[in-house]
């Protein structure tokens, strides 16, 4: 129900009261309620649904119009700090959308802003901005070395009078993973926004860092809404001349058929995305071996679609769990992995302890 | 002729609105365990779950005006109390406050669970409910119009909202002024008022009819107890009032009572600055808060004494 009112929200109109019950749980928890809203407000339906999720949809849509604004002022701001910086500014993922009005901008909710730049810039631009009042979130020695040494943006900033985290990227994928796209070819195919000194990545480059995204970087949390952000890509992107053809070229010479192939998989399954026939056969060598792809298909729907909230099924965290690995073995070596995921489970189990006391000596 | 019937036909419906007192108390601890019991509380729905006891007692008789749904229907809250699947379970057992499967909160002892009830709830109603303009503020209402009362740290905005309540107030809400954007009118959540530490005693002493439930000791903020809320003020739950006053609080001991008119426009800030979600709403906050200013007349209260300041009131809103 989840998935057909997302792919065709046309077809809520023969929603009954309980279906809307759960539907709305649902979306809110995929942080995907204030997309629903518009989709349906686009359609013209809004006067159709009971008056009670039509409350939902209006708090939802308010909450929605705040982070994209706040959103908007922290580009602005940035802009500004950067003026005499004068190196590409590449917007990523829900900025981009945003600023460049792109399907997926729609009820969309972001917490932070994903900027990608040359990488010689990188200190230059990290003073900047701190001498203007952002400081690093992540401010344990650990934290800072694991961002600085190996992953592919610095440690999450934040202007301490706003909400919004600021995520500089000098490549999109982390240097330590077996994957290498060529950042200043991202770069140098970006497109300028009107009237801006802003970019986004070429179409092909988008759909692949958001593929890369969702398959390598990490926990799954918003899995389904980024997984609704490239069947919307998807569509948008689909009618380009060469777009399927590039797209797949793409892929391939930087090793990345196997996420593309994974994504457009799921895309259509779950959202209905309609994908060349042609592409699916040019894929066909990245495909997995039949055991793998029967794992992947049951660890992403389970982790992906959720659970009804009243009866969530065992078997779930686990599955998450391993898909939490498998992102953290394609981005890292072995050796490295372990001691990553000891390290951080150590530091999770310490600041429990920390917190519970904490906690303890308010309430005495 | 028809129209007319249809009308009364609705209208016949809503009064006989089953509460949650007329539902027979096996039945209510069954459901409250099971599939959960719908709670209509102001304008929004609360599924409520919970296996706990001493909580479905408490939820019985704070809530026992007011009206149960029959399922289905849209709920803008599920809430599910219950002990957390733990060692805790056995050894000082606690109670953990799930808002749609997820806990917000750590758990607190099992005894204070109607407590988080409440304050679970509060902080739901405060985090999702957009569609107002969320005030910071004890809302009363007499002669169709509400007057609201912000709070302002140490302002004693309960207890004085509290002591109105009792002395013929319709009881909106004691924390949340909610403001509806179409109209600008205020909508009551009638819920049960927690009354904090000394002002427990000073409600006593005020109305000693007042019916007061049992006192939490050593909650997070301090000694808490609930006082019923009028069954008047549930039944008129869904009639909404304009705003008529705008009243600033602020209780010193020993102090003459003072209440004297203030500007707009300090009105104004410290209204915005007292709201849940005025900057969330960013334009719509400032044209409500605007509207809200501009429809109220506007003082500050100063006052030692419930009854000097509730008869100062009264006039104020006779005259």
């Amino acid at each position: 129900m989840l998935l057909t009112a997302l792919s065709d929200p046309a077809q809520t109109v023969t929603f009954g009261v309980e279906d809307w019950d759960l539907l709305l749980r649902l979306t809110r928890r995929t942080r995907l309620l204030g997309r629903l809203a518009a989709c349906v407000d686009d359609l013209g339906l809004s006067e159709n649904v009971p008056e009670k999720v039509a409350e939902h949809f209006t708090a939802a849509g308010v909450f929605v119009d705040q982070h994209q604004r706040m959103a908007r002022w922290e580009i602005d701001r940035i802009l500004k700090t950067m003026e005499d910086i004068d190196v590409p500014m590449v917007l990523l993922k829900g900025s981009a959308y945003i600023l460049a009005g792109l399907p997926p901008a729609r009820g969309r909710l972001l917490s932070d802003v994903d900027l990608l730049v040359p990488r010689d810039a990188l200190d230059r631009i990290e003073r900047a901005l701190k001498t203007q009042g952002w400081t690093s979130i992540k401010l344990e020695d650990y934290d800072q070395r694991y961002y600085r040494t190996w992953m592919h943006e610095l440690p999450p900033l934040r202007h301490p009078e706003r909400g919004m985290e600021v995520d500089i990227h000098h490549t999109i994928s982390p240097l330590t993973s077996r994957l290498s796209p060529d950042p200043e070819e991202l770069l140098r195919n970006s497109i300028a926004l009107d009237n801006s000194r802003l970019r986004i990545l070429h179409p092909v480059d988008m759909v692949l860092h958001a593929t890369v995204h969702l398959f390598h970087d990490g926990e799954f949390i918003n899995g389904l809404r980024d997984l609704v952000d490239l069947a919307d890509l998807l569509a948008h992107f689909g009618d380009l001349p060469g777009f399927w053809q590039q797209l797949v070229e793409r892929a391939q010479a930087q090793r990345l058929g196997r996420p593309l192939f994974y994504m457009l998989r799921y895309t259509s399954r779950f959202l209905g995305a309609s994908i060349p026939e042609i592409v699916v056969n040019n894929l066909r060598s990245d495909k997995p071996s039949w055991p793998v792809l029967r794992l992947m298909d049951v660890l992403v729907s389970r982790t992906l679609i959720p659970d009804h909230p009243d009866y969530p099924r065992r078997g779930t965290a686990l599955a998450k769990w391993l898909l939490y690995v498998r992102s953290h073995w394609l981005r890292m070596p072995p050796g490295l992995l372990l001691r990553h995921l000891l390290r951080k489970q150590y530091m999770r189990w310490s600041n429990q302890r920390s917190t519970a006391m904490s906690q303890t000596g308010k309430g005495g | 002729m028809a129209i007319a019937t249809i009308a009364e036909c609705r209208a016949d419906r809503e009064s006989r609105q089953v509460i949650l007192a007329e539902l027979p108390a096996d039945d209510f601890v069954k459901r409250l365990a099971g599939t959960g019991i719908l709670v209509q509380t102001g304008p929004f729905i609360v599924r409520i779950r919970s296996r706990i006891e001493g909580f479905a007692q408490l939820f019985r008789r704070f809530y026992a005006h007011f009206p149960v749904l029959a399922a289905p229907a849209v709920a803008d809250f599920h809430i599910q109390l219950d002990r957390p699947n733990s060692v805790r379970r056995w050894w000082r057992p606690q109670a953990l406050f799930l808002l749609d499967g997820q806990s917000p909160f750590l758990p607190y002892p099992l005894s204070h669970a109607f407590p988080l009830f409440e304050w679970g709830l509060n902080w739901g109603i405060a985090m999702q409910a957009h569609q107002y303009l969320m005030l910071h503020s004890a809302v009363v209402e007499r002669s169709g119009r509400a007057m609201l009362l912000p709070a302002v740290p140490g302002s004693g905005k309960s207890t004085l909202c509290a002591a109105m309540v009792s002395r013929g107030w319709r009881l909106f809400s004691d924390e949340f002024g909610l403001v509806r954007s179409g109209d600008g009118q205020l909508i009551p959540l009638p819920r049960p008022l927690p009354l904090k530490n000394r002002s427990i005693e000073v409600i006593r002493d005020f109305t000693p009819e007042a019916e007061l439930g049992p006192s939490f000791h050593g909650t997070r903020k301090g000694t808490v107890a609930h006082l019923v809320s009028p069954a008047l003020s549930v039944a008129q739950s869904k009639v909404s009032a304009p705003p008529g006053w705008l009243v600033f609080p602020r209780y010193k001991a020993g102090v003459p009572l003072r209440l004297a008119p203030i500007p707009k426009q300090q009105a104004f800030l410290k209204l915005a600055n007292n709201s849940f979600n005025y900057q969330l709403l960013g334009l719509r906050g400032f044209e409500g808060v605007t509207r809200l200013v501009r429809d109220s007349d506007c003082y500050i209260l100063t006052y030692s004494n419930l009854d000097e300041a509730i008869d100062a009131l009264n006039r104020l809103a006779e005259s």
